[in-house]
């Protein structure tokens, strides 16, 4: 076991093994989405409150867990990196932090799509919503920080210090939220599933939510490769790759 | 004041390498010094010296290889290893606000207090008698340069990193530099320094550390 | 080591760099100001709005300080010298935020008892007002400090603080202002103070570690 971790902890060795995994996991993710939507926007009954504008949850929603799922891998990532001084630990949280923040973007703009048609308005401080907005902050500042350092090993360090300070607070931000929300009685939205929902309508919804995390892979182990090959270009083995004598 | 003299003192590098951005300072660098004796880093401006003695510290990190205190790697005794050395780099450490005295008072307690009466003569050392109750951003440059030392003759480290002593100092205070040394040398004491003008450290040995030009 | 001569050298310090310790607080008095100039000077709506206003403006006050947390010495050398001591940096890193909220942080909860008659906050419970910026200034000093340790070696660091912190101080700044809000309208306040007093002994244990690692990796290069 120990010995298969400090093997894929070696940059060449990981770098081949994500060039490999990286298009099958694509293909899953496409044909996972695909699956997916097919079930959520053709085979689920439309609800007999909000008829089809209900339909976004399926974008909505593992955008919405992808956000928080990525900034626990980033922080993970950074501890491991701090830790274990291993290299390659800074380089996934690199290259996921760009994509989280995408997701988080993502689940704020389909909130807000869909609180048009529920509400008349395309924003409501509601609890979920505006953690998605501080959380959207968060990974703007570890951003900021990490492209800061002239030495990119420095950022790395620091945006790792950052990103844990950062997961200490996550629930901490939650939680308040969310006792604010109640202090000043907002309206609140039923996202996800309820107890009384069909399967039709949630199965749709984890399917997505599988269809999401494939992809998530797929595109972190192709921008680690690009990370790899950028941060090892003084060594032999990416010289000799790049036909360099 | 100073040390001990103690032949059983030893820093060494292994293997050491240095990267800066896209720019390797030094590889395979290896060293091993002792009490009693001064390491010279040499080159030009940009050559990486700084860095080295930062990396030589604990400050600064390396990319490959180690250093090494009385054979043991940095990161396992740092505390220790940190008791055992006194740096004086680029910048004085020296608070502007405070006084020559009160500079050298603070920086004891960050050890443990030292007796005002060898804050004294520390003071008296490097010629700072006078000047000793001025705030220091009155002070010239090299006054300033001179409160350092004295921080330095203060500690009771064994192990001295100085980068570039003499700047900012005149023929005068060149001349205490290379006195201050010695003794310390004497009392067996190391010293590593990086400097573009050679000090007169004899008879004491100085190793030699040439880093290559800038590519 | 000696702590309580350290802490004497960090109060000298700021003594005499007393004018540029006064501008946080000469910012929040400002920005307090400016308020009743936006919104109006309707005694019933200022009072409304009276703790959220005074909050965010301390926030606002206690950030603008940390700037200057590390960066002198970081400019001048002494804080390579703090790095090379044979103290625990995170002790060190604690006395300091603990000095430095003294001196910036504390004239802010003194002040925001004036500011609150300013906005005709009720006097009865201005007791609470300033308990809860006593309990979350000190979270913020922490809070801050983390960024300021992350940023001391970068050239736009005052840029960069506001956005790494901000985000962070987001609880600190329900709690405080909700005590505040509860208080005037006569509901209990125990459970915000008592959160706030929560994020307090966790931002006292926790932060050292981070602003400590922050500052090492800031003097790296």
């Amino acid at each position: 076991m120990f010995v298969w971790f400090h093997k894929l902890a070696s940059p060449p060795y990981f770098y081949r093994l994500a060039g490999r995994l990286a298009p099958w996991l694509a293909w899953a993710s496409l044909i996972v989405i695909l699956a997916g939507l097919y079930g959520g926007l053709w085979l689920a009954p439309p609800d007999y409150q909000q008829g089809d504008g209900f339909r976004i949850i399926y974008v909505h929603v593992p955008s919405a867990w992808m956000s928080l799922f990525i900034y626990v891998v980033m922080a993970l990532a950074a501890a491991i990196g701090l830790i274990w001084r291993m290299k390659l630990a800074h380089a996934v949280s690199a290259a996921a932090a760009p994509l989280g923040a995408a997701f988080t973007f993502l689940a704020l703009v389909t909130g807000s799509l869909w609180g048009k048609p529920m509400w008349g308005t395309y924003w409501v401080w509601d609890a979920r919503l505006t953690s998605e907005l501080v959380l959207l902050f968060l990974y703007f500042g570890y951003l900021a920080l990490h492209r800061a350092f002239e030495d990119q090993r420095s950022g790395d360090r620091a945006g790792a210090i950052l990103a844990l300070v950062g997961i200490v607070n996550v629930p901490i931000i939650h939680y308040s939220v969310k006792w604010w929300n109640t202090l000043h009685q907002g309206p609140t939205v039923f996202f996800g599933a309820r107890a009384d929902i069909a399967p039709s309508m949630y199965i749709p919804l984890f399917i997505m939510i599988i269809g999401f995390m494939l992809y998530f892979a797929a595109f972190v182990l192709k921008r680690l490769q690009v990370e790899i090959l950028s941060r090892e270009r003084h060594t032999a083995w990416v010289q000799e790759l790049a036909g360099k004598p | 004041m100073t040390a001990q003299p103690s032949p059983a003192l030893t820093l060494a590098a292994r293997g050491l390498a240095v990267w800066r951005g896209d720019r390797c300072l030094c590889r395979d660098l290896a060293f091993e010094l002792h009490g009693g004796q001064a390491l010279h880093l040499q080159g030009p401006n940009g050559a990486g010296k700084t860095s080295l003695i930062r990396v030589l510290t604990g400050l600064g990190r390396c990319d490959a290889g180690e250093v090494l205190w009385q054979g043991e790697p940095l990161r396992r005794n740092s505390a220790g290893y940190r008791a055992a050395l006194a740096y004086l780099g680029h910048n004085n450490g020296v608070k502007l606000g405070l006084s020559p005295r009160e500079n050298l008072a603070a920086a004891g307690a960050l050890m443990d207090t030292p007796a005002s009466a060898d804050i004294d003569k520390a003071l008296a050392e490097v010629g700072l008698s006078e000047s000793a109750d001025l705030l220091c951003g009155a002070l010239s440059m090299g006054q300033r340069r001179r409160t350092a030392l004295a921080r330095l003759q203060l500690s009771r480290a064994v192990l001295w990193f100085l980068d570039e002593p003499l700047a900012s100092l005149d023929v005068a205070g060149a001349a205490l530099v290379n006195r201050i040394l010695k003794t310390h040398l004497a009392a067996g004491g190391m010293v590593v320094f990086a400097t573009h003008q050679a000090l007169e450290l004899a008879p004491f040995p100085v190793l030699a550390v040439k880093l290559g030009t800038p590519a | 080591m000696n702590s309580a001569a350290l802490v004497r050298r960090d109060l000298r310090l700021a003594y005499r760099r007393r004018g540029e310790l006064a501008t946080p607080v000469v910012f929040f008095i400002i920005v307090t100001a400016l308020f009743p100039l936006a919104l109006g000077s309707e005694p019933q709506l200022l009072r409304r709005l009276a703790p959220g206003v005074i909050w965010v403006a301390a926030l606002l006050a206690s950030l603008i300080g940390q700037d200057s947390l590390f960066k002198n010495d970081y400019e001048d050398g002494s804080l390579e010298q703090m790095l090379l001591s044979p103290a625990a940096l995170e002790w060190l890193t604690l006395l300091r935020v603990l000095t430095h909220w003294l001196v910036t942080g504390l004239p802010l909860v003194i002040l925001s008892l004036l500011m609150g008659l300013l906005l005709n906050y009720p006097l009865d419970s201005l007791d609470v007002l300033a308990g809860s910026l006593l309990l979350g200034t000190p979270v913020l000093s922490f809070l801050g400090a983390v960024g300021a340790a992350l940023t001391v070696s970068l050239r736009r660091s005052g840029m960069l603080l506001p956005i790494l912190v901000l985000p962070l101080t987001v609880p600190v700044l329900i709690f405080g202002a909700a005590a505040a809000e509860r208080a005037m309208q006569g509901e209990p306040v125990a459970a915000p103070l008592y959160f706030l007093a929560a994020m307090l002994v966790l931002a006292v244990t926790l932060a050292p570690f981070a602003i400590a690692g922050g500052l090492r990796v800031s003097l790296e290069s």
